[in-house]
C-alpha cells in the first residue's frame, strides 16, 4: 500500500491495462448516446407545460406507487422464498428455482397472458373469486401491482438467495450455541448479514417494476389515471404526441437516476 | 461432567474417539490439523451429529443415534468460544454478551445489566460500547469467552482460542485465559494444536491423530512418555520403536540393538532419547558407549549456537527399511565441521544407556 | 423499430391465449411478417422481387390472403406484410423504415405521410370499414348497444384514443351521446378483440371486419346514424425499393379480385 505523503500516487494495480479502455469507452458511449439523443430532442420550451399535464402526473404517480408496492410485496414474499431455496433441501428444489426464475426469461406479454389465465375474470382462481366476491385484479391498480410483482420478484429472489448462500454460517452456529432459536437467529444474525443483498435485490426489483410494460398492458389494461403507468404512456404517446413522449421519458430517467445514484457502490455490491 | 463417545465418518475423516471431562477439569484435545479435534467439539456442541456413540452432559443424553435422541444445539447446556471469536459484528461488546441471555428470554434491560456486570468482572467495562472491529485480539477473545460464560453453561468448549492472535499477544492472553478459565466451575474442553497452550491451560491431555486417540494423561505424563511421533516431536524428544530382545536389550527396526538401564516393560517398546544426548561418529565407536546404531544424515539446521542434525537409521542387511526411525541429534557447529557432516553422510549415533527412557508402546 | 414491437402485445396475447381464429389464419400467426414463398415456376408477369407492405392491423387477414393471391399471379414476387396500428406504421415510415406500400385505416395517418413527402403520386381509397360492438360469444353480459358503454358495472374496452379504431369509436359514442366508462384503452384493436373473446371484457368497439374474423365474438350492430365509416387509403411510398411491383400491388387491391377478397373479409368495397 502506498502511504499518502501529500500527493496520491496511483496504485500499480489500480489502473486498467490500456487494452480495456477502448471497449469500455465504446460501451459507455453506446449506453449514453440514446440519453443524449433524448435530451437533444426534448421540447425544452414546452417542457414545464407538458410535465404538469395530467397525462404525465398521473402516469408518474401510478408508476411510483405500483413499483413501490411491488417491491414491498416482493420483499415480504421473496425473502422467505429465497431462504427456502438457499437453506432447505426439498425434493424438486431445482425445478422450483427454475419456476421462480421463469418470469425473468419469459416475454413479459406471455407473463401477462398467464396472469390472465390465473387471475382474470375467467381465470383459474380469478374466476371463482369474481363470481363469489366481485373482486377483480385486471383493469385495476392492484392488477398493475400484480403484474409488476410477477416480473420483478425473481430479481429479488435471485439476489437474496445468492447472498444467503455466501453468508458465513458460522455466526449462525455461534448464535445457536448461545441458545438462540431459529427465528431469533434469522432476525438477529442472518438478516443483518444479508442486508446488502436484500437492498440490492430490492433496488433491482424496483427498477424492473418501474420499467414494466408488456405484462402490465396485457393483464391490467391501459387507462389513464387508473392503470396507465409511465411505460404505457410513453408507448402510446410516441405515436401521437412526440413531445409528451419525450417529456415522460425524461421524467422516468430522472426518477431512476435519483434513486440509483445515491445508492452508490456500497449497496449495489451484494 | 461431559462424556462423549463419537464414531463418525465425515469426508476423509474417520473418527472414533472418546473424551471425558469432569467438572472442574480442563482437558486439552491436542492433535495435528485434520486429526478430528474440531469435529469432536462440533459434535459435542450439536453442530454435527454422530453416526454412532453417545454424548451426555451430567447424565443427560444429547446425542444417541441408537436411541434416536438428538438435542439441538440451542438446547444444550454448553458455551463455545470459537477460533475467530465470531462476535456479531453489528452488535456492541455489551450486546454480544447479552445475546445469550436475550435468547433465554431475559428482558433487554436486565440482560444488558447482567452483561455489563460480566464485562466489568473481566476488566472490559470500558469497551462495553465498542463494536467488535474496534477491539484488540485479546479483548475480542475475552468478550467471546464472557459471552459464552454469561449463559452459565455446564460445559465450556474452546476451539483454538489463541489461534487468531499474533505471537506477541498470545503469551499474555494465554496467561489471562488461564486465570479466566479458572473462574468457571464446570467442565472445560479445549481444542488446540499448540502444545504450549495445552501445557499452560490444561490439567489433562487427550492426544488425537487421524481420528483416533493415541494417548491420554496429564501433560507431564504425556511429555515424559510420548507414544507417537507427533507427540514426541511436540515435546522435542526422539522416539525409537523396537522390540524386547533380552532383559535390558531392545532391537531396533534397523537391526541394531540398544542396551537400556531400565527393565523392559513389555515386548513392544518405545525408546525416548533427548537430541542433546545423541553423539555422532564417522566410524563405529569403541569404548563404553555400548549403544551405537548406524544412521545417515538427512538435513542440518542451525538453531542458535547449536546445530540440529536430522538423521534416519540405516538399514543393515536384510531388514525392512520401512520402519526406520528418524532421529534428531543436537551438536556443536565445531562437531559438524570436524565430522564433515552433510546430507547423505553416513554416521554412527551413540547414546548412553542411562539417557534412554523405555516404556511400553 | 421492427414491426414486432407494435403488434407484439396483441399477437403475444393471441398466441398465449391460443386464439388462432382471432389472430388470423395459420399463415399469418407466428410472426408479424408473413412471407409468401416464391413460386418454383418461372415468372411470366415479368415482375421479380420483394415488396414490403405496411398495413393497418384490421387488414391482417384480408391482406394476407391478398398477398398470397398476388404472389400466385406473380410468381417472381415475395410480399412481406408488416401489420400494426396505423399510427405506429406511420411513425415507422417517417423514421425511414424501408416500405413499398402503405395501407392505413384512416386518411389522417396517410395525410401525415404525404405531408412528409413520403408518398409517390396520389393515395387511393380501396376499402371502407365500419364499427361494430363486439361481445364475448353468447353475450354473457346482455349488452344491447352503445348506451351500455356508459355502464360502470360492465367491463368495457376501447382502443386508445390516438389509434384509428379508438378515434372512430369515440366519434361513434359521441354521435350517440354516450360518455363511455371504459376500463381500458387497448394499444391496438387486435388486443382489444382478444380480451373480448377471452371473456375478460364484456364489450368493446372494433371494426366489423374484426367481428367477422372470428367465431369467438358476437357482433351487435351500431345504428347507422351513430356509426362511423372508416376510409382506408393505400399508396406507393416515395422510397419504395420496387416501385413497379408496389404499384402493381396497389392495382391488385383495387382490382375485382382484390376487392372480392376484401369484401369476403367484411370490408365495404371502394
Amino acid at each position: 500500500m502506498t502511504a499518502g505523503h501529500g500527493a496520491r500516487r496511483p496504485r500499480a494495480s489500480g489502473r486498467p491495462p490500456w487494452a480495456l479502455v477502448p471497449p469500455a469507452a465504446l460501451t459507455l458511449g453506446f449506453l449514453v448516446l440514446p440519453f443524449v439523443a433524448l435530451l437533444q430532442r426534448a421540447p425544452w420550451s414546452s417542457l414545464r407545460e407538458l410535465l404538469s399535464a395530467p397525462l404525465v402526473t398521473e402516469a408518474l404517480r401510478l408508476s411510483l406507487v405500483s413499483a413501490l408496492a411491488a417491491t414491498g410485496l416482493s420483499l415480504v414474499g421473496g425473502v422467505p422464498l429465497a431462504w427456502m431455496l438457499a437453506r432447505t433441501d426439498f425434493p424438486g428444489r431445482s425445478l422450483v428455482r427454475g419456476l421462480v426464475l421463469l418470469p425473468m426469461v419469459l416475454p413479459p406479454v406471455v407473463g401477462g397472458a398467464a396472469l390472465l389465465f390465473a387471475f382474470g375474470r375467467r381465470g383459474l382462481v380469478g374466476g371463482p373469486v369474481y363470481d363469489g366476491t366481485g373482486f377483480l385484479l385486471p383493469f385495476s391498480l392492484w392488477g398493475v401491482i400484480a403484474a409488476n410483482t410477477f416480473v420483478a420478484l425473481p430479481f429479488l429472489v435471485v439476489t437474496v438467495e445468492a447472498g444467503l448462500r455466501s453468508a458465513d454460517r458460522r455466526y449462525e452456529d455461534a448464535a445457536a450455541t448461545l441458545g438462540a432459536g431459529r427465528w431469533m437467529i434469522f432476525r438477529q444474525v442472518t438478516l443483518p448479514m444479508v442486508l446488502p443483498s436484500i437492498v440490492a435485490g430490492a433496488v433491482l426489483c424496483w427498477a424492473r417494476a418501474l420499467g414494466e410494460f408488456g405484462a402490465t398492458v396485457t393483464f391490467a389494461g391501459n387507462l389513464q389515471g387508473r392503470t396507465q403507468t409511465m411505460p404505457l404512456a410513453v408507448f402510446l404517446a410516441l405515436e401521437s404526441d412526440r413531445g409528451a413522449a419525450i417529456a415522460l421519458s425524461l421524467v422516468l430517467v430522472a426518477v431512476s437516476l435519483a434513486v440509483l445514484v445515491p445508492l452508490r457502490d456500497r449497496w449495489l455490491a451484494a | 461432567m461431559l462424556r462423549a463417545d463419537i464414531t463418525l465418518r465425515l469426508g476423509d475423516l474417520d473418527l472414533d474417539a472418546a473424551v471425558e471431562v469432569a467438572d472442574g477439569e480442563v482437558v486439552a484435545l491436542l492433535g495435528p490439523n485434520g486429526a478430528g479435534k474440531t469435529t469432536v467439539l462440533r459434535c459435542i456442541a450439536g453442530l454435527q451429529a454422530v453416526d454412532a456413540g453417545r454424548i451426555e452432559i451430567d447424565g443427560r443424553v444429547l446425542d444417541d443415534p441408537a436411541a434416536g435422541t438428538f438435542v439441538p444445539t440451542a438446547e444444550r447446556p454448553i458455551g463455545v468460544v470459537f477460533q475467530d471469536h465470531l462476535l456479531f459484528p453489528r452488535l456492541t461488546a455489551l450486546d454480544n454478551v447479552a445475546f445469550g441471555l436475550r435468547a433465554r428470554g431475559v428482558p433487554k434491560a436486565q440482560a444488558r445489566a447482567d452483561a455489563a456486570g460480566w464485562l466489568a468482572r473481566v476488566g472490559l467495562a470500558e469497551v462495553a460500547g465498542a463494536k467488535p472491529r474496534a477491539l484488540s485480539g485479546g479483548q475480542s477473545q475475552r468478550v467471546a469467552l464472557t459471552r459464552a460464560l454469561a449463559t452459565e453453561p455446564r460445559v465450556l468448549l474452546l476451539d483454538e482460542p489463541l489461534a487468531a492472535l499474533d505471537a506477541r499477544s498470545r503469551v499474555h492472553v494465554r496467561a489471562e485465559l488461564r486465570r479466566h478459565l479458572a473462574t468457571f466451575a464446570g467442565a472445560r474442553l479445549l481444542v488446540t494444536h499448540d502444545p504450549v497452550d495445552a501445557l499452560v491451560l490444561a490439567d489433562r491431555l487427550v492426544v488425537i491423530e487421524t481420528g483416533r486417540v493415541t494417548q491420554r494423561g496429564t501433560t507431564a505424563e504425556v511429555a515424559r512418555r510420548p507414544r507417537s511421533r507427533y507427540v514426541a516431536e511436540l515435546v522435542g524428544l526422539n522416539l525409537l520403536h523396537g522390540t524386547a530382545a533380552g532383559e535390558h536389550t531392545v532391537r531396533l527396526a534397523s537391526g541394531a540393538e540398544l542396551t537400556v538401564a531400565d527393565p523392559l516393560p513389555g515386548h513392544e517398546v518405545a525408546v525416548a532419547v533427548r537430541p542433546q544426548a545423541v553423539t555422532l561418529h564417522r566410524r563405529p565407536p569403541e569404548g563404553s558407549a555400548r549403544n551405537a546404531w548406524p544412521a545417515v544424515v538427512v538435513d542440518l539446521e542451525a538453531d542458535h549456537d547449536r546445530v540440529r542434525v536430522q538423521l534416519t537409521e540405516r538399514a543393515q542387511g536384510g531388514t525392512d527399511g520401512a520402519s526406520l526411525s528418524a532421529i534428531v541429534a543436537e551438536v556443536t557447529p565445531a562437531s559438524v565441521a570436524e565430522l564433515g557432516l552433510a546430507p547423505g553422510t553416513e554416521v554412527w549415533a551413540t547414546v548412553k544407556a542411562v539417557d534412554l527412557a523405555v516404556y511400553e508402546r | 423499430m421492427t414491426s414486432h414491437s407494435h403488434t407484439l402485445p396483441a399477437l403475444g396475447l393471441c398466441l398465449a391465449l391460443g386464439l388462432g381464429t382471432a389472430c388470423g389464419d395459420d399463415t399469418a400467426d407466428e410472426t408479424a411478417t408473413a412471407e409468401t414463398a416464391i413460386d418454383e415456376t418461372t415468372a411470366d408477369s415479368g415482375l421479380d422481387g420483394t415488396i414490403t407492405v405496411f398495413a393497418a392491423a384490421s387488414l391482417t387477414d384480408a391482406f394476407t390472403e391478398a398477398a398470397d393471391a398476388f404472389s400466385e399471379e406473380n410468381p417472381g414476387v415475395t410480399v412481406e406484410l408488416n401489420v400494426g396500428a396505423s399510427t405506429a406504421l406511420r411513425e415507422q415510415i417517417l423514421a425511414g423504415a424501408p416500405a413499398d406500400v402503405f395501407a392505413s385505416a384512416n386518411p389522417s395517418n396517410m395525410d401525415q405521410v404525404i405531408e412528409a413527402g413520403e408518398v409517390e403520386g396520389e393515395p387511393e381509397l380501396f376499402a371502407h370499414n365500419s364499427l361494430e360492438i363486439a361481445v364475448p360469444a353468447g353475450n354473457p353480459a346482455d349488452v344491447e348497444g352503445l348506451a351500455d358503454f356508459a355502464d360502470d358495472r360492465l367491463l368495457i374496452g376501447l382502443c386508445a384514443a390516438d389509434v384509428p379504431c379508438g378515434e372512430y369509436g369515440r366519434q361513434a359514442l359521441d354521435q350517440a351521446g354516450v360518455t363511455p366508462a371504459q376500463d381500458t384503452d387497448e394499444p391496438d384493436v387486435r388486443s382489444l378483440l382478444t380480451k373480448i373473446e377471452a371473456g375478460e371484457l364484456d364489450a368493446g368497439i372494433v371494426y366489423r371486419t374484426d367481428v367477422a374474423s372470428t367465431d369467438g365474438v358476437d357482433g351487435i350492430e351500431i345504428a347507422e346514424e351513430d356509426n362511423v365509416v372508416a376510409d382506408y387509403p393505400i399508396a406507393v411510398l416515395a422510397n419504395a425499393g420496387e416501385p413497379d411491383i408496389a404499384a402493381a400491388f396497389v392495382e391488385f387491391a383495387l382490382s375485382d379480385d382484390g376487392q372480392a377478397i376484401l369484401e369476403s373479409h367484411g370490408f365495404d368495397p371502394a
